[in-house]
């Protein structure tokens, strides 16, 4: 026990840990592109109000949520812990320092970059996830009849169900939920909460493009073959492709809806 | 043919001529302070007629020359060989350690990288672990005791041991080579935004951790290394990569990765303690 202490406690330690709950909400990341996609889906919300009651009832996921809550918490503390340590190596300044010289922009602005993911993260879950939980996200009825596969929807004043309910009726499958697609295209009708989860999105992009393939290179891994394709997943796939699908979103219900 | 000969003769006059002229005249903002307990501060001191041809410590001994003909302290900044293999000299140029070049020490950095009528900031390497002696000499002892904590090998010496009787295949030994080439002279401390060693302590982990004189004490020096090194102040690494673009010696931060790798294998799967 002493020894995972030790370990825990010196400085690479405390790197493995960031290296680790770093990749592990990358892995989430992905996750949660795909399951917003379903935003995209012209069916008045249907698949999305689907896909959101499943992510907040399914066991299995539920205790992956947690999981991620702590790894955003550990992240963000550790990074503060080892930053004030990185402080405390170099008490004076240089006068001229010429980073750019020798660094990418990216890796030397972590702490910034960081600061405003969670900034954004805050401001994100206090939209969405509080509001799905506790706020007050209104209630939606779909009516699909199966043999035309015709889909209606009501907006339902008030709720007579628990969070979600689904059966069939006479042919028709009658879905009654949490809307909380109608919350997610009210919310980007503000021009100023779009600007922020763009925002958002660029500070995660230059988080990533030096995150991702960092995270391995802390963990050891450090192969000819391998690390150029850490390196082009890192910045193609984490520092462009994702940030860019998540901030089509707000867009499009900005412009399209 | 002679008119030729004269011409180029000439040529040569005239540029023997460009070239006297040539001497540049330069301020130097150099960093100032009698100790680590006191606070230091930039001085401007004018450094006039330097050839370009003269390495930038050349250039300090001038200034320094006319300091002393005035009675005024000379600037203090470490140095030995002068021929970039001992790591002694220092000093953070303009931003830089060792300056605008890479892959070279101060002493070979010549005074024709820079320009006439050129302001030069000089500074010590800048870390909690590398005290400042006296303006711009500072105590790297701590890489001292780094290595003191495990660079090492322990054998028995006795008869020399046969050529070859020890198999290493040839990119191996290169690798070692190249991670052996480390003269500790700081710039890899003193580029780092975090003031982490974590390049010079990979090199000397390296270096041995390849070959197979080193397999013994492999698990256990990297785990006394690292803790010393923690021990001494040093930042930690966040992968920025300014190490390895300023290393005189241009070592690898695979060095890095190498030591990490072996850090967390002794950690987590092996019983050696440090």
């Amino acid at each position: 026990m002493s020894k995972l202490k030790n370990t825990f406690s010196s400085s690479l330690g405390k790197k493995l840990i960031m290296a680790l709950t770093g990749l592990f909400l990358c892995t989430f990341l992905v996750v949660h592109l795909i399951g917003n996609l379903q935003l995209f889906k012209a069916d008045g919300g249907k698949a999305f109000n689907d896909y959101a009651y499943f992510m907040t009832h399914f066991t299995p996921i539920k205790v992956v949520s947690y999981l991620l809550y702590t790894s955003i918490i550990v992240h963000a503390l550790y990074a503060l812990m080892l930053t004030l340590a990185n402080r405390k190596a170099r008490p004076v300044s240089y006068g001229a320092y010429a980073g750019s010289a020798n660094s990418p922009w990216t890796s030397r602005n972590m702490g910034i970059l960081g600061t405003v993911l969670l900034v954004f993260i805050v401001v994100h879950m206090s939209n969405f996830w509080y509001e799905y939980h506790w706020g007050k996200v209104p209630f939606v009825e779909y009516r699909t009849d199966l043999t035309t596969g015709q889909t209606t929807q009501t907006e339902l004043a008030a709720a007579d169900f628990k969070d979600y309910v689904k059966y069939i009726d006479n042919g028709v499958e009658i879905t009654r939920a949490k809307d909380l697609y109608a919350t997610t295209a009210f919310a980007f009708q503000t021009w100023w909460l779009v600007a922020l989860y763009v925002l958002g999105m660029a500070a995660l992009s230059f988080h990533l493009i030096h995150g991702f393939s960092s995270a391995f290179q802390t963990l050891g891994w450090d192969h000819k073959k391998y690390v150029p394709l850490i390196k082009m997943i890192g910045i193609w796939g984490f520092g462009v492709l994702i940030p860019l699908a998540f901030a089509a979103m707000p867009l499009y219900f900005f412009f399209c809806i | 043919m002679l008119s030729h000969i004269q011409t180029v003769n000439s040529k040569l006059t005239t540029a023997n001529c460009i070239h006297m002229s040539g001497n540049m005249n330069l301020t130097l903002k150099v960093w100032r302070q009698p100790n680590n307990d006191t606070k230091g501060s930039f001085v401007n001191y004018p450094a006039q007629n330097i050839s370009p041809d003269m390495s930038f410590l050349e250039m300090l001994d001038v200034v320094n020359e006319d300091l002393v003909k005035k009675g005024e302290d000379p600037i203090h900044f470490d140095h030995d060989c002068r021929e970039g293999i001992c790591g002694m000299c220092s000093l953070h140029i303009n931003g830089r350690p060792h300056g605008p070049k890479q892959a070279i020490t101060t002493c070979q950095l010549h005074m024709r990288s820079f320009k006439d009528d050129q302001t030069i900031t000089i500074e010590p390497w800048r870390a909690t672990a590398f005290p400042v002696i006296k303006d711009l000499a500072v105590d790297r002892s701590a890489f001292d005791r780094i290595q003191r904590a495990g660079g090492f090998i322990s054998v028995n010496t006795g008869g020399v041991p046969d050529a070859n009787a020890i198999a290493i295949p040839k990119p191996v030994a290169d690798e070692a080579f190249n991670s052996a080439t480390c003269i500790g002279c700081g710039a890899c401390v003193a580029a780092c935004k975090n003031a982490s060693a974590m390049l010079f302590v990979s090199a000397k982990v390296s270096q041995m951790a390849l070959l197979p004189q080193g397999q013994p004490e492999r698990y256990k020096r990297v785990q006394a290394m690292v803790a010393q090194m923690d021990e001494e102040g040093f930042g930690s690494c966040t992968n920025t990569g300014a190490c390895e673009a300023e290393c005189p010696k241009e070592i690898k931060i695979t060095n890095i990765a190498r030591m990490n790798r072996d850090f967390f294998t002794a950690k987590f799967f092996k019983q050696e303690e440090a």
